[in-house]
């Protein structure tokens, strides 16, 4: 890959020597990304609780179609006549007492989909859990719109999220750095790694808006904009199975970035996100991105 | 170079438990506060004031065919009410019932169901989407509330349909009861159904009359109605939230 000293060498000839400092994350951005990480956090939990009310998911318009149930939980009895938590997904099923179907609440083992140290409120509680979530969607939603409004107009999307043509030719090196958990130093640690941006681009672009989307699809106020449209979508409860389904993307890509968080330096990173200071490490100049010259 | 001792990868563990713990607490206080909750109504206000200028007030609910049938259409809350008036009216196949229309009207009515079915009707076939999770899909046929209301007359005072319901809630005598606004009552879908899937309504989903109201959640549509009051108000009606549900702290718009 040649192609990538131009754009090394311009970064190596202005790194200072030693450590320093580096403004990386706008306030917007820092704002934006903790009201963001409060507001999923809670309308995950809320959201599951939700779910409880009716812990089964179906694809198309109707719960009675003659479709097979995409995941069903659930209580029932082993053939000890003990209680047991069942989970279904289409036709395999699951023992999971303790946690799904079957679990411990404040002591008692109590019939329930997800258990109640991941749900808002903790006990059955839907009207409660409702209150929550649709304020915290709200506050998605304005958060959101002010982080995409100031990502265009600030140039935060071209200048930081939007990968470059060199992005583009490293990203096989890329993969291959992250499943060995290397990652850059120096000058290259000051900018997102191009499946780092890829990443975000699909949460901000892509789940993100699907998760409104599918949110919106299931007020039937929502579905008489323009009748039959969530039919885009599958149906009603097809949009529910996917606000689940997509739920669970974004916990995955929470995990992840998280662990990356870690390992690439926790307290670096987390003061960067909260003051916006990143302390760059200096690294050998010739291994920033110009992974061939050795 | 990820190495990370047992103690270290505790204290870790300990911390998130903890974390997650007061979260998890926090919330539960909060849900229990006086003044969180209302912070938390915000929500309400907004989607029920974004919906409304978003979508047009005559916006119709999505309507399907034959096929689109759910089997058997669920029944959900009460599916008999215990209360001895109602058997009663039930077993001479409400013969003798009567719809009261009154309230801020001029002209206070009591509608048998034979008028009813004498009046302008619709036929439709939709989607109940309950507060639940669940969607079922049936064929209603129904006379026009907004027919009903007209020949009524209602006072320019008028802001608020309450349907007075025969299922007994509780002990203490608290019946099912359930409002909207004129604007949702006089739309085109909102229909006092008498007929389910080509058959008189059954008792386990509201006989002889319920209300469809299409565009909002299915406690809205209240089951076995006796009477239909037009108010101003509804602050001195059950607990003063405008329904059954709406007490136990349920939104009155249930539009998502």
């Amino acid at each position: 890959m040649p192609g990538n000293e131009s754009d090394v060498s311009l970064d190596s000839r202005t790194e200072p020597p030693g450590r320093y400092w580096y403004a990386r994350h706008s306030l917007i951005v820092r704002i934006s990304h903790w009201i963001n990480a409060l507001a999923l956090t809670l309308l995950f939990m809320s959201g599951l609780q939700i779910f409880n009310a009716h812990p089964n998911l179906y694809w198309g318009q109707s719960s009675y179609s003659q479709r097979p149930v995409v995941l069903a939980i659930g209580a029932g009895m082993n053939a000890g006549g003990q209680p047991i938590g069942v989970t279904r997904i289409l036709n395999h099923v699951f023992d999971t007492t303790g946690v799904l179907g079957l679990s411990r609440e404040d002591g008692q083992l109590a019939a329930r989909g997800f258990p109640s140290w991941i749900t808002i409120p903790g006990s059955r509680w839907l009207a409660m859990a409702r209150r929550w979530h649709l304020f915290f969607a709200w506050l998605l939603v304005f958060n959101g719109s002010i982080y995409l409004i100031y990502s265009v107009l600030g140039r935060h999307l071209r200048r930081d999220l939007v990968p470059t043509r060199v992005d583009w030719r490293s990203i096989g090196r890329s993969i291959l750095d992250h499943l060995r958990f290397r990652h850059p130093v120096g000058a290259a640690s000051k900018r997102y790694n191009v499946l780092q941006k890829l990443t975000y681009l699909v949460v901000i672009f892509g789940l993100l808006p699907l998760m409104i989307l599918t949110g919106w699809a299931m007020s039937p106020r929502l579905d008489s904009i323009i009748p039959g449209w969530i039919s885009v979508l599958g149906g009603r409860q097809s949009a529910r199975t996917l606000h689940f389904l997509i739920a669970w993307t974004l916990v995955a890509f929470v995990l992840v970035h998280v662990f990356e968080v870690m390992i690439t330096g926790v307290w670096n990173n987390l003061r960067s996100m909260i003051t916006g200071r990143y302390e760059v490490a200096p690294g050998p100049v010739t291994r920033d991105v110009s992974h061939d010259q050795r | 170079m990820i190495s990370v001792d047992t103690s270290r990868r505790r204290v870790l563990r300990n911390l998130l438990a903890g974390m997650s713990g007061m979260l998890l607490s926090g919330c539960d206080a909060l849900s229990r506060s006086e003044w969180f909750p209302k912070v938390l109504n915000v929500g309400e206000r907004l989607s029920q004031s974004i919906q409304n200028t978003i979508s047009p007030r005559r916006s119709m609910a999505q309507e399907f065919g034959e096929a689109d049938l759910s089997p058997t259409f669920r029944s959900n809350g009460t599916s008999n009410p215990g209360d001895p008036i109602y058997q009663a009216l039930a077993q001479n196949a409400f013969v003798d019932w009567r719809l009261q229309v009154d309230g801020l009207v001029e002209q206070p009515m009591a509608f048998s169901l034979a008028q009813l079915r004498a009046l302008p009707a619709r036929t439709q076939i939709t989607r109940h989407d309950c507060v639940e999770g669940w969607s079922a899909i049936g064929k209603w046929k129904g006379a026009n509330l907004g027919k009903v209301l007209s020949l009524v007359r209602p006072n320019p005072s008028a802001r608020y349909a309450v349907f007075h319901c025969a299922d007994p809630m509780d002990d203490v005598n608290t019946r099912y009861y359930e409002s909207i606004d004129m604007e949702e009552a006089y739309h085109p879908q909102t229909i006092l159904a008498y007929e389910l899937n080509d058959s008189a309504l059954p008792i386990a989903n509201g006989a002889p009359v319920r209300v469809r109201i299409e565009r909002q959640l299915g406690y809205k549509m209240a089951k076995y109605i006796m009477r239909i009051e037009l108010v101003n108000s509804f602050a001195a009606i059950g607990a003063g939230h405008g329904g059954y549900w709406e007490d136990q702290g349920y939104e009155w718009y249930a539009g998502i």
